[in-house]
């Protein structure tokens, strides 16, 4: 069975097998000059590290941050009408609503009822943002904030105050076309 | 006056031989952690980052950091460790790094308020052989530190270090027979002074390149590792060792780090010796030593940011097939030449 390649064939050009003597000696100094030239050449380009904690990276304006609640910016009122959907798309599971009836003393909310209880816990979540996507309101999205550690589990449950709050600014955000 | 032990060229009173001592010793000890800084701030830049600078004003105080942190660790001993040995090992490779480096001059004799001094440790009249003897002497410091951790790794670390050391010796040693031919002296206050006019790096540079390599073989540093050898060995002969006796270890290793740079400034780079006959008084020669020695430590550093380790077989193949026989040449020629001329 002969079968010809035809311009499928490619070459490779290998060194010789052998060290061989006083030329591969020759060539090998050479190498290790050149070597040394490279690594002398980044000696002087600088360095790349971000000192983090003083210097951040903008984040891009898509990025999936912790959550923000938001409320409407002339009345005040809440966006979310305590519909679960977001909870429903979690595949997490992490997003806890207890809905209540608005009522006309007690009007927390545009819709007919609002969300009494609205808890995300953050040790769960897993930042996909289909909460984002299944809010029929726009009540709930993915802000930029990405510094949330914290020496207690049960501090990473995030309230509906705090997530109604505006968070401290201290993610930068990448600017058009950067 | 007490008459030195060894054969000197020169050699003072005993108070000021005390306090030379002293001083050089000081010397030595303050150069470790600034070379312990530079190599991990340059080796940074070569990796394009900026190294330690947290502790203190662009991280100087790393070092003292270092040190201190593992002055106050746990003294950790294996079970199957050899008591006194394990404790006495590097102590041992201290003490004969530290003998070391009593040799390197770093000025000829000089007035001190009126009092002739020789700006060195001792000036011994058999000069590098003093060097290998104390390096043999540090072997046994690897060795024993290796054997008596009672843990496989530490056993392989060691007895690749003491081939490693065994087979570079020699080429190194062949490659300051040059100098000393063409210098006709043995003593290294000598050698410096027949470098006026040329240093011996120009008619001497395969004895230099030769030297230097088989200088990071003999200090262990990379691209000749092996001894250390994190991915295989985790870490060699000190794997066992923690706390005081690990940093006496690291010491070590960097002094013979300085040794060895002592050693290239003085036998190759011209010692005190300033480029075109500019001459300076004593105590600047000083410092100029110290500054040939620190860039002779960033060859070092530049050679490690470059060369990956070698395998076991290129190590020894590279030792005895190639560097030792290069050295040899070297020094027949270099004979030839000065008994002719």
């Amino acid at each position: 069975m002969s079968w010809d390649p035809g311009s499928d064939v490619v070459e490779v050009t290998r060194g010789p097998q052998k060290a061989g003597g006083a030329a591969g000696l020759y060539r090998a100094f050479g190498e290790t000059l050149r070597g040394l030239k490279t690594t002398f050449g980044q000696l002087t380009s600088g360095v790349t590290t971000f000192q983090y904690p003083e210097e951040k990276i903008p984040v891009y304006p898509r990025f999936r941050g912790r959550h923000r609640l938001h409320r409407f910016e002339d009345s005040g009122l809440e966006k979310c009408v305590g519909c679960s959907l977001c909870a429903a798309a979690c595949p997490a599971d992490c997003i806890r609503v207890v809905a209540a009836e608005n009522t006309p003393e007690h009007r927390v909310s545009a819709g007919e009822r609002y969300a009494a209880v609205y808890e995300i816990n953050l040790s769960r979540c897993i930042f996909c943002g289909y909460c984002e996507v299944a809010c029929p309101f726009d009540a709930i999205t993915m802000g930029h904030d990405f510094e949330l550690s914290d020496y207690n589990r049960s501090d990473l449950i995030f309230t509906k105050e705090m997530l109604l709050a505006e968070p401290p600014d201290r993610t930068p955000l990448r600017a058009e076309g950067e | 006056m007490i008459p030195p032990l060894a054969e000197v060229g020169f050699s003072e009173p005993w108070w000021v031989q005390v306090l030379a001592a002293l001083f050089f010793a000081f010397v030595g000890l303050n150069l470790v952690p600034v070379v312990l800084l530079t190599e991990r701030k340059v080796l940074g830049r070569f990796q394009n980052r900026y190294g330690p600078n947290r502790v203190g004003p662009f991280g100087i105080l790393t070092p003292v950091a270092d040190i201190l942190k593992l002055l106050s660790k746990e003294q950790f001993r294996p079970r199957t460790a050899v008591g006194w040995l394990f404790v006495l090992a590097p102590i041992l490779s201290i003490t004969a790094a530290f003998g070391a480096l009593a040799i390197i001059p770093y000025g000829n004799v000089n007035d001190v308020l009126g009092q002739p001094v020789g700006f060195y440790g001792i000036d011994v009249t058999i000069g590098p052989l003093y060097v290998f003897a104390f390096g043999a002497i540090a072997f046994y410091g690897l060795m024993l530190g290796g054997w008596s951790s009672g843990s496989k790794y530490s056993f392989l670390g060691s007895m690749r270090a003491a081939a490693q050391l065994i087979s570079y010796e020699v080429a190194q040693g062949m490659a300051l027979v040059g100098v000393i031919i063409t210098a006709q002296t043995m003593s290294l206050t000598g050698i410096v002074n027949a470098q006026e006019g040329m240093w011996y790096i120009v008619p001497q540079f395969f004895g230099f390149v030769i030297f230097m390599v088989a200088s990071f073989a003999e200090t262990n540093r990379p691209p000749f590792d092996l001894v250390e050898a994190d991915a295989e060995l985790v870490g060699g002969y000190n794997t066992e060792f923690g706390g005081g006796k690990f940093a006496l270890y690291y010491f070590a290793e960097y002094l013979n780090v300085i040794v060895i740079s002592g050693m290239a400034t003085t036998m190759f780079l011209g010692g005190w010796l300033l480029p075109f006959g500019i001459s300076t008084p004593g105590w600047v020669g000083f410092f100029v030593v110290i500054v040939k020695m620190m860039l002779v430590v960033i060859v070092f550093i530049w050679i490690r940011a470059t060369l990956p380790r070698l395998r076991y077989d290129q190590l020894m193949s590279l030792g005895w097939k190639v560097l030792l026989p290069l050295a040899t040449l070297n020094m027949l020629v270099t004979a030839i030449v000065v008994t002719t001329s």
